[in-house]
């Protein structure tokens, strides 16, 4: 490891610390901006919404009386001793819960990745291979409308088609993990899957078009042509080969839609995984349970992004230099 | 440049607009949709988008219920339009706080550096850490629920992307030698900012305000169908998608008229948002059709 990349490293982890730091804040007062101001000492107007164990619940969990930095200090100290909440509604602790639908989220953000990546590499190539060409046209309005169909009509038009035309419902009984039963799990990750990576798979295309439109255009191409290297050669190892290095940057970018777009889908295919804990915490009023979901989505959003930066300063010896 | 020649090149890059087939037709389908939705809440067209006809209940498309009639005998094309009509004045109105905001943190970041660029850049950076749909449906569930809450919640998700396309420009414009002229001639960093610098970032925040109405439309559908978004009966294209899915197989319209509109309205959205983005970024002509 050179000098210049250690110190980048730690540059770049100070700086996610800093905004990991940033975020708890975020989080901690946006949930103080509720109406009504269920959560502080209070508990005003609209507590009638709330149920004395749910009340209870909160009093004791935010030390509610406490001045608010002392609160929110304790609730961070809370945090990293692992205590995320009790949800009233679950009779399970937040932790728990959390622990359970993440590995759904990741799987179906990994499903979504590879499917997009299939449906929308390929595409993207093709459309290259003969600009403004029919084939180009017919990859570019798939891309448009990748970015046009909102997620959640889409489920709902392939769960109902599927459903009700081939009778294939796989999600209408309980969710299977990947290791309790493998063909239901795959069965009931395919549609939503297929939804979020149909939504990735449009900046996917753009991004392979016009990466492989300029690379093609550049002088290493012309040499490699001229040298009688095969086209099929030119197309994978040259051109796709460089091509890789804006794709993956851009479908490292697509994480936040895919947790974003997870809330749709889940919610739709009745999966547990963390986006439906936050839609589930928000309509039965449980502020503890979304606060620390949303913490630990922003969390692992935040080291997912310095895990890739990093990863891709190892790789691409351009990016280290700067 | 002289407040002439900027005028000119605007004109021109309305002209442009025009003559690109996908720029004009995009305009022409969002006129139209902008028209009927107005047409519609001025009682020109359709019928009340909530008032109930019971004896007309899920009634097919015909003459008079272009689009059909929904579970409470209400009229779909109506409602649709309405929708239309709200869901762009939310996002209009979200991207306009996003765009204000999000441009004078960029501006002002860039040109002070120093505590205050710290500040915004940490400011971007804490609100990027969260995805976009998440952060939107959060405050939207802390605030108290009306159209403009929502349009709020959308705004606060886009002012990190404004703060960060603008504040690099910002950074390299503050050196360049008009700008240094300026500066000796005594003239105030307030006056400097928005007299110099301000105007020549302009482009790329039209692009992105461009950009950005598509996902403020997506976004605030995506809120309704969730229950977050305006209150009902206002009528709203993710509330009444929603409402659909449990009638989709008695009345098929329910779903298939406010679906097909809002993936036109969307594809009109981000065809014009591409038309303007290439006609204003020279770079992206190259290699985008």
């Amino acid at each position: 490891m050179t000098a210049i990349l250690r110190s980048s490293v730690i540059r770049k982890t100070a700086g996610a610390l800093a905004t990991l730091f940033g975020v708890a804040v975020f989080v901690f007062f946006m949930l103080r901006a509720i109406p009504g101001d269920q959560i502080s000492a209070s508990l005003g107007t609209e507590a009638a919404g709330l149920t004395e164990a749910q009340r209870q619940a909160l009093v004791e969990y935010y030390g509610i009386d406490e001045p608010l930095t002392t609160q929110f200090f304790s609730w961070l100290a809370n945090l990293f001793a692992g205590d995320l909440g009790f949800s009233v509604r679950a009779q399970q602790p937040v932790l728990d819960l959390t622990v359970a639908a993440l590995p759904v989220t990741f799987q179906l953000a990994v499903f979504a990745i590879l499917l997009a990546l299939i449906i929308g590499v390929p595409i993207g190539m093709l459309s290259a291979s003969a600009p403004r060409k029919a084939r180009d046209f017919v990859g570019q309005a798939l891309s448009l409308l990748g970015l046009s169909i909102p997620a959640f009509l889409l489920a709902t038009t392939l769960l109902t088609f599927f459903a009700v035309n081939l009778g294939f419902n796989p999600n209408g009984l309980g969710y299977k993990t990947l290791f309790e039963d493998p063909a239901v799990n795959l069965q009931q990750m395919f549609l939503p899957s297929l939804v979020l990576g149909f939504g990735i798979s449009a900046p996917i295309i753009r991004t392979t078009r016009a990466a492989v439109l300029e690379i093609r255009g550049q002088d290493f191409i012309r040499t490699a042509r001229a040298k009688g290297v095969k086209t099929q050669r030119i197309q994978f190892r040259h051109i796709l080969r460089n091509a890789l290095i804006p794709i993956v940057t851009m479908t490292g970018l697509q994480f936040g839609y895919l947790l974003g777009g997870a809330v749709v889908v889940e919610q739709i295919f009745s999966l547990p995984g963390i986006g439906r804990q936050v839609l589930l915490g928000i309509q039965q009023k449980e502020y503890a349970l979304v606060q620390s979901t949303v913490l630990v989505i922003a969390a692992s959003f935040v080291i997912i992004n310095l895990l890739t930066d990093l990863l891709y300063r190892a790789i691409d010896p351009r990016v280290r230099a700067e | 440049m002289s407040t002439t020649a900027k005028q000119q090149t605007q004109k021109g890059a309305g002209r442009k607009l025009l003559s690109s087939g996908r720029g004009a037709v995009s305009l022409a389908v969002l006129v139209i949709l902008l028209g009927l939705a107005l047409a519609v809440n001025f009682g020109l067209v359709g019928f009340d988008p909530i008032a109930q006809t019971p004896s007309d209940r899920l009634l097919a498309p015909n003459s008079t219920y272009w689009f059909g009639t929904d579970q409470f005998g209400r009229d779909i094309f109506s409602r649709v339009m309405s929708g239309v009509g709200s869901s762009s004045l939310i996002s209009v109105v979200a991207v306009t706080i996003a765009a204000v905001f999000g441009t004078l943190i960029g501006l002002f970041g860039g040109f002070y550096r120093g505590l205050i660029d710290l500040f915004g850049t940490g400011v971007t950076n804490v609100l990027f850490a969260f995805p976009p749909l998440l952060l939107a449906l959060t405050l939207a569930s802390v605030l108290d629920r009306n159209w403009f809450t929502v349009a709020v919640a959308i705004g606060i998700v886009y002012i990190p992307i404004f703060a960060r396309v603008t504040r690099g420009p910002v950074l390299s414009l503050r050196e360049i030698e008009f700008v240094r002229a300026a500066r000796s001639t005594g003239m105030n960093s307030i006056g400097i900012m928005f007299r110099h610098v301000l105007p020549n970032i302009s482009s790329i925040a039209i692009i992105q305000i461009a950009l950005s109405l598509s996902w403020a439309v997506l976004t605030e559908a995506a809120l309704s169908f969730l229950g977050l978004g305006s209150p009902p009966p206002a009528p709203s294209l993710g509330s009444m998608i929603y409402e659909a899915r449990t009638l989709v197989l008695i009345a098929p319209w329910t779903l298939y008229a406010p679906g097909a509109i809002i993936v036109t309205f969307v594809v009109a959205l981000n065809l014009l948002g591409d038309s303007i983005r290439d006609i204003l970024d020279p770079r992206s002509r190259e290699v985008s059709s």
